[in-house]
């Protein structure tokens, strides 16, 4: 008989919407045993392929099962620097579940039947932190090698600079904010990715004598020439996808009317939730919308119902989606998540303007009903506005999570580095080496916003690249 | 990031202007007048933006002169000469457009004339002939008054209360300047009415006027979105397409509701940790 997935243990949401605590509690020794055991160890195995840098999953839940950790832990790591980070925040169920035998064909996410692959990555990559593994087999730079600059700290940077560090070479990392971490340090919340769990990644890259160097913009306070001249031999652009789009509808300049990027910064980077112990402000409504159905969306809100709920506001946090659940790109945990937070879902909506007082603040939204037509390009069907379907919803604070562009600050002032029509970075797909000789680029400024394990991956072949030509 | 001089510019009822030099090499050898920087005065605080006023690239350093006005703006001027600043990033914004203009008008109103004065050094070195209008509520709120007059061709200075100077605005004065010459550009960077009231002005005589916004900031990077502003009926982040502007263009009335909304939580700050 087929046993049951294991079901992962999370804080209760009643419990958990007074703080930023971590939500998912991760499996213990023995429920990633029995999670282990439900794989088939297939012949051919799907799951993998489904995995963007293919991770050999069924070598490492083997190697689980034969309580073989270590060596699980080095199978991930052969393709996947930061398990523990990415154990937390893959949407597995898009990849390499999705991909696992036991989802079910023409599912479009993976079925609960799935492994949980994710899960038991998170086990093991914990397992490897707790265990100083994450230094393993490093070289330690010697004082005549070669010097390579990465700029962007995400999970571009870090994977890059990790595996170069790892090789032997000197990494000098820059970072225009002054925290490291990019969007996990800034966009993605605490209770989804603990800041223990980054802060200790980022150490390791430390230990393993990568220089990080904060509040230095590439582009500002050096030119990419000026690097080389400067002795470095390389340099991998990790700029990332940083700038918010917003609907360009009346009324969005209103002064409660807030990117998720901004709203998410002023909370997870600036701490604005230990506000006034901190001093960075961010305002509480009390009817709070968030526009968008993708991770930032569910982010925004959940962490704008904590905030209401922490400071004695009756919660009451609407997502507004302009196509329906299933279309939803967010991870459906995190879906699942704040809808159990108390987080209201309103489908087939789409905003047509903020309408506010006299002093600039926003007090409702008027919106259209929408139905499903045609696939669009993206596969997905496309929303179709049903006329004189108008409403209005009480809003006082709204956050605009539909996505976000390249970020352009050293691009828009280094024109030999050439860009598509979405300023993105052109590369060359085998070596990830872009227009300019020398200069490697990966992540969400390439090809738009993707995963992080999908920056990771590009972020990997980049820098197998630069090992090879450094080299020479 | 350390704090090399600091000195008092003007104390008027316990708010000072203060001018500070840091050592910051990579921002001192890159900065350009109009481009700014982002600071936080410890880990717990917010990023507010300031002008770099000059640089020093032989010592690797830059000025700063702000305004205790707030929460922050107070918390920067408790440092001493060798603390350090949590952060400091920068150069940010464009640099101004230095050029041939002509004759310039520049426009500084109380922590704005901080502003324009490394504009106006810059438009001076480029063969402008300049003109200088300081405006302040009072006498003694008046800084930098030698400096931009030692560079000027022409200087004037208006306060409210007529303890110094011509008693009244600036904008009385470019009344009166404005019919008499041709001038290709107008700088003013001040308070938001003063900035307002000059590009009402200058449009009328249809002088090409550029103000330099203080828009509120997080990342200053154009990460965020907090700084945007509306020119010409568009939506601009002035982090990163300004901090200059066209002034005719600007919605000044968003701009001003912007910058207030979080007043109520700043002065809150103030009275909880007893910073006045
Ligand atoms: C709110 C949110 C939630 C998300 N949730 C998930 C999720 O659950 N799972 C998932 O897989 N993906 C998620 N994503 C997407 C994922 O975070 C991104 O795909 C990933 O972070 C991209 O990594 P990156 O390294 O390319 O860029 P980023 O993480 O954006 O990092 C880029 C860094 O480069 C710095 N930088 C840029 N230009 C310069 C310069 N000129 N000089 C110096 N520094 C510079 C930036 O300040 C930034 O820190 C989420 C994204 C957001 C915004
Ligand atoms: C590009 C740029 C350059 C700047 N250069 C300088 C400079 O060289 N010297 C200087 O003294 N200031 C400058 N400012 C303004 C400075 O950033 C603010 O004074 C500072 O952020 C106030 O912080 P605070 O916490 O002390 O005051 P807060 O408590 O935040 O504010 C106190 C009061 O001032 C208002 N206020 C806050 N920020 C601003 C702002 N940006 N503009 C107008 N009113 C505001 C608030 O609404 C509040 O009523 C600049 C701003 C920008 C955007
Ligand atoms: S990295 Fe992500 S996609 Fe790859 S195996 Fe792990 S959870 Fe699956
Ligand atoms: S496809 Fe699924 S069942 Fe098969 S090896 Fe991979 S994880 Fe195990
Ligand atoms: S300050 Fe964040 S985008 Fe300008």
């Amino acid at each position: 008989m087929r046993k049951d997935p294991v079901k992962i243990k999370e804080v209760a949401a009643a419990v958990r919407v007074n703080n930023f605590q971590e939500v998912v509690a991760g499996y213990s020794e023995e429920e990633t045993l029995h999670e282990a055991s439900r794989c088939l160890q297939c012949k051919n195995p799907a799951c993998s392929s489904g995995c963007p840098v293919g991770i050999d999953i069924k070598k490492f839940i083997y190697q689980i099962t034969q309580k073989d950790y270590q060596g699980a832990y080095l199978t991930i790591r052969e393709k996947n620097n930061f398990p523990s980070i990415c154990g937390r925040v893959c949407p597995a169920e898009y990849q390499c579940r999705n991909a696992c035998v036991l989802t079910k064909k023409g599912s479009p996410y993976a079925s609960d039947q799935a492994i949980n692959i994710h899960f038991l990555e998170r086990f093991v990559g914990d397992y490897g932190m707790h265990n100083q593994n994450s230094t393993f087999n490093v070289q330690r730079p010697t004082s005549n090698v070669k010097k390579v600059a990465v700029v962007g700290s995400g999970p571009a940077g870090l994977c890059c600079a990790g595996e170069l560090a790892r090789a032997g070479i000197k990494v000098d990392m820059f970072e225009s904010l002054h925290k490291l971490g990019g969007v996990l340090r800034y966009g993605i919340p605490p209770f989804r990715l603990p800041r223990d769990i980054l802060d200790s990644e980022i150490n390791s890259l430390k230990a393993m004598g990568v220089t990080f160097i904060p509040n230095f913009i590439v582009g500002k306070n050096i030119t990419l020439e000026e690097l080389f001249t400067q002795g470095y031999t390389g340099i991998f652009l990790g700029l990332g996808a940083g700038i918010p789009s917003f609907l360009g509808i009346p009324g969005e300049n209103f002064c409660n009317v807030y990117s998720a990027n901004e709203f998410l910064t002023r909370v997870n980077l600036m701490s604005a939730y230990a506000f006034p112990k901190t001093h960075t402000p961010v305002t509480i409504g009390r009817h709070i919308v968030v526009v968008g159905g993708g991770n930032t969306a569910m982010d925004s809100a959940r962490v704008a119902l904590r905030l209401q709920k922490m400071n004695d506001i009756a919660p009451d946090t609407t997502i507004l989606y302009r196509r329906t659940e299933i279309e939803m790109p967010a991870r459906r945990l995190e879906i699942e998540h704040a809808k159990e937070e108390g987080v209201k879902f309103r489908l087939l909506v789409k905003p047509e303007a903020f309408l506010g007082d006299e002093q600039g603040l926003v007090h409702n939204i008027k919106c259209l009903q929408c139905e499903l037509g045609e696939p669009d390009a993206s596969g997905r069907r496309r929303p179709i506005e049903i006329k004189g379907s108008d409403f209005e919803l009480e809003c006082d604070e709204a956050i605009i999570a539909i996505g976000l562009k390249a970020n352009q600050i050293l691009t828009s002032v280094t024109p030999q580095l050439k860009t598509d029509s979405y300023a993105d970075v052109i590369v060359n797909q085998d070596t990830m080496e872009t227009s300019v000789k020398g200069v490697f680029a990966g992540g969400d400024i390439v090809g738009g916003e993707g995963t992080v394990i999908e920056a990771m991956g590009m972020a990997k072949k980049a820098a197998q690249a630069m090992l090879d030509t450094v080299s020479q | 990031m350390n704090i090399t001089e600091k000195e008092v510019l003007s104390d008027v009822g316990g708010v000072r202007v203060i001018r500070i030099t840091v050592h910051v090499p990579h921002i001192a050898r890159k900065a350009k007048p109009g481009q700014f920087v982002v600071l936080m005065v410890r880990e717990e605080g917010e990023r507010i933006p300031l002008t770099v006023v000059s640089n020093d690239t032989l010592k690797g350093t830059i000025t700063l002169i702000f305004q205790e006005l707030g929460f922050t703006t107070k918390l920067l001027a408790q440092l001493q000469e060798g603390d350090s600043l949590y952060a400091l990033a920068g150069p940010l914004g464009h640099a101004t457009a230095i050029k041939q203009y002509g004759k310039v008008i520049l426009v500084g109103g109380g922590v704005g004339i901080a502003e324009i004065y490394p504009v106006a050094k810059a438009l001076k070195d480029a063969g402008n002939h300049l003109t200088t209008i300081l405006g302040a509520r009072t006498k003694t709120l008046l800084i930098l008054e030698q400096q931009l007059r030692s560079i000027s061709d022409e200087f004037h200075v208006t306060t409210d209360d007529g303890s110094y100077g011509k008693k009244g605005f600036v904008t009385d004065v470019l009344k009166e300047l404005l019919p008499r010459g041709s001038y290709g550009l107008v700088y003013a960077v001040g308070p938001i009415p003063m900035m307002k009231n000059v590009a009402g002005v200058t449009k009328d005589f249809q002088t090409k006027t550029m103000v330099s916004l203080n828009a509120l900031m997080v990342d200053g990077t154009g990460m965020c979105g907090c700084c945007r502003v509306t020119v010409d009926n568009q939506t601009r982040f002035s982090c990163v397409d300004g901090p200059e502007f066209d002034a005719w263009t600007v919605d000044w009335d968003e701009l001003t509701k912007r910058n207030r909304v979080y007043a109520a939580q700043e002065k809150h700050m103030c009275n909880l940790h007893k910073v006045q």
